[in-house]
């Protein structure tokens, strides 16, 4: 299994939003990859004839009616928001994308 | 004088229905003991006024997310998060006329196994202060075994309601997967999480159990499920009792742990019940594994809605919204969140998916057929909870792998979606040793009937012996 680098901890820290500080990045280095080589252990079986199960029970497609009903008030929908303006959330200005 | 410590949920009905106390003094009482004792042991992140009403107190694990009462999942990024809604077991609660006592604390987002990760400081163990309660709903079980809730609710989704009952010596009930809401929960791994009951009996849990199940059209996930019989029988007469080996011989599991559950197996046999050994081959070690991929996976989805956007956390330290979304979750999140969705993303991504998450995915099948074709022979399966006893505080803070393991014989069950129940087996060191019943996919019942049998003849005195 692939170990995981500085460089690809810093693409997933990303990919996941997290800005990471020098000292969690040495830390979490070492710990990612104990972790990763326990959790391969799923490799040593072979599946191919196995289907993935994604749900435990055997349910599927649940369908509710179609009728409106109220949902949260404005207020409310802003009531916890760390900035608001007017009746949206407000947020810094735009920043790489990606 | 109520002692609380003794009041069992069915005890305090009793005293409200013959009116020997009102729903406002009871709530008084347990008031007074959480100001008396949380102190030293901080279950409650959040103790709140009287709502009144007219029925029994209750505690909630702070996952639970309450109109209008604080809910932080033991997170600093959703400090000061006030729900404009109940769950629907919030709900479920409110209209038996259950009063909430407050909020119990947690591992953050439920991520741990001893409510160390609790951004507001760990919870201690009533039966000895310097250690772990387990986790991550240790306030929940904490709080019930020191007598400052009757009974609580909890979340399960790797062992966070049966590992911790075991080391606080309560009786505690994962259900079936689907048959309460998540509908107002704050996620953790949605394949896998589930809200459950803690209580001092096992009727008691029963009781709570019936409140909270039941289809809730906010959780498509859920569905009907059979209607609760409170257990009332002393025997197993009938019943087939398996014995998976490699869930009561594995290496992990203490001598005294493991001494206290031949003992509850023994006496199975002297109830009627016919005994059998069976085998789980690849569910114990395969087990964990499975669990910490598709669990990081799930959070590392469910935890990218922490951006600073909507509620909770945001930092200030940013000078564009990509730069505002990192840094809130650097600032938000603890070690143990980030870990998991470090370890989740990075299963997610391109060129990793199948290897790893989709690999495991495959093993839980495995999981889940291996214990099919033990039920086929058995009616109820019993191993450890815990391969421990109560560990010290910080003795495993520093190895994530020794945390997880903790977890080893509680995860398998939970990769299948059945039901267990942890009753209190006996004593090892002076602490509570717990007992692991596992059923087919809706047999609550069955196990509400072994467990009340064998409360019985056990006989566990479930007050904390330094508290007597």
């Amino acid at each position: 299994m692939t170990e995981i680098s500085r460089e690809l901890l810093l693409h997933v820290a990303h990919l996941a939003r997290l800005e990471l500080r020098e000292d969690e990045l040495v830390r979490l280095e070492g710990q990612l990859n104990d972790i990763l080589a326990a959790v391969s252990k799923v490799a040593e079986l072979d599946l191919s004839d196995v289907p993935p199960t994604s749900h435990p029970l055997d349910v599927v497609n649940v369908w509710g009616e179609d009728e409106p009903r109220p949902g949260l008030s404005v207020e409310d929908a802003l009531a916890n928001a760390p900035e608001r303006g007017g009746d949206f959330f407000k947020v810094p200005p735009g920043g790489g994308a990606a | 004088m109520i002692d609380t410590l003794r009041l069992t949920a069915e005890g305090a009905k009793d005293l409200l229905n013959r009116k020997e106390v009102s729903g406002d003094e009871l709530f008084a009482v347990y008031l007074a003991a959480i100001g008396e004792r949380d102190p030293e042991l901080h279950c409650y992140l959040h103790v709140c006024e009287d709502p009144g009403g007219a029925g029994i107190p209750i505690a909630l694990k702070d996952v639970i997310g309450t109109r209008g009462i604080p809910t932080t999942a033991g997170s600093k990024i959703l400090q000061g998060y006030v729900p404009v809604y109940d769950a629907t077991v919030a709900t479920r609660c409110k209209e038996h006329g259950l009063r909430v006592l407050g909020k119990t604390n947690t591992d953050e987002f439920a991520m741990g196994s001893s409510t160390e990760n609790s951004a507001y400081g760990p919870t201690h163990n009533p039966w000895d202060p310097t250690r772990v309660p387990g986790g991550s709903g240790g306030g929940s079980a904490a709080a019930v075994s020191a007598g400052l809730a009757p009974w609580a609710l909890g979340s399960d989704t790797g062992g966070s309601i049966k590992q911790p009952s075991a080391l606080c010596g309560n009786v505690g009930l994962r259900p079936t997967y689907g048959t309460v809401s998540r509908y107002g929960i704050v996620a953790f791994a949605s394949s896998l999480d589930q809200v459950g009951p803690v209580a001092k009996t096992v009727r008691d849990c029963a009781f709570l159990y019936s409140v909270i199940a039941g289809r809730d059209p906010c959780d498509s996930t859920t569905v009907e499920s059979p209607e609760v019989v409170l257990p009332t029988g002393d025997d197993l007469k009938g019943l087939r009792v398996g014995v998976p080996r490699e869930l009561n011989e594995h290496e992990a599991i203490e001598p005294g742990v493991r001494k206290a559950v031949e003992h509850a197996i023994e006496l199975c046999r002297q109830l009627g019940a016919e005994v059998g050994e069976c085998s789980l081959p690849r569910s114990v070690d395969f087990g964990l594994p499975c669990y910490y991929l598709i669990a990081p996976a799930e959070a590392s989805s469910n935890l990218a809605r922490y951006d600073g956007v909507r509620y909770g956390y945001r930092s200030s330290n940013s000078a564009d919204r990509l730069d505002m979304y990192k840094h809130t979750r650097d600032e938000g999140f603890g070690d143990e969140p980030k870990r998991r969705i470090l370890v989740g993303t990075y299963a997610l991504s391109a060129g990793y998916y199948d290897a790893y998450y989709g690999q495991a995915q495959k093993v839980r099948t495995v999981i889940a057929r291996e214990h099919a074709q033990a039920f086929e022979n058995f009616d109820v399966l019993v191993t450890p909870t815990s391969p421990t006893i109560a560990f010290e505080l910080g003795g495993r803070t520093a190895d994530p792998l020794a945390m997880y393991a903790s977890d080893l014989l509680t995860i398998p069950s939970c990769m299948a979606g059945l039901p267990g129940l942890n009753v209190p087996c006996g004593l090892s060191e002076g602490l509570p040793v717990g007992l692991q019943l596992i059923g087919p996919q809706f047999a609550e019942n069955t196990l509400f009937r072994v467990g009340h049998a064998l409360e019985q003849a056990i006989g566990f005195d479930f007050v904390p012996e330094r508290l007597r």
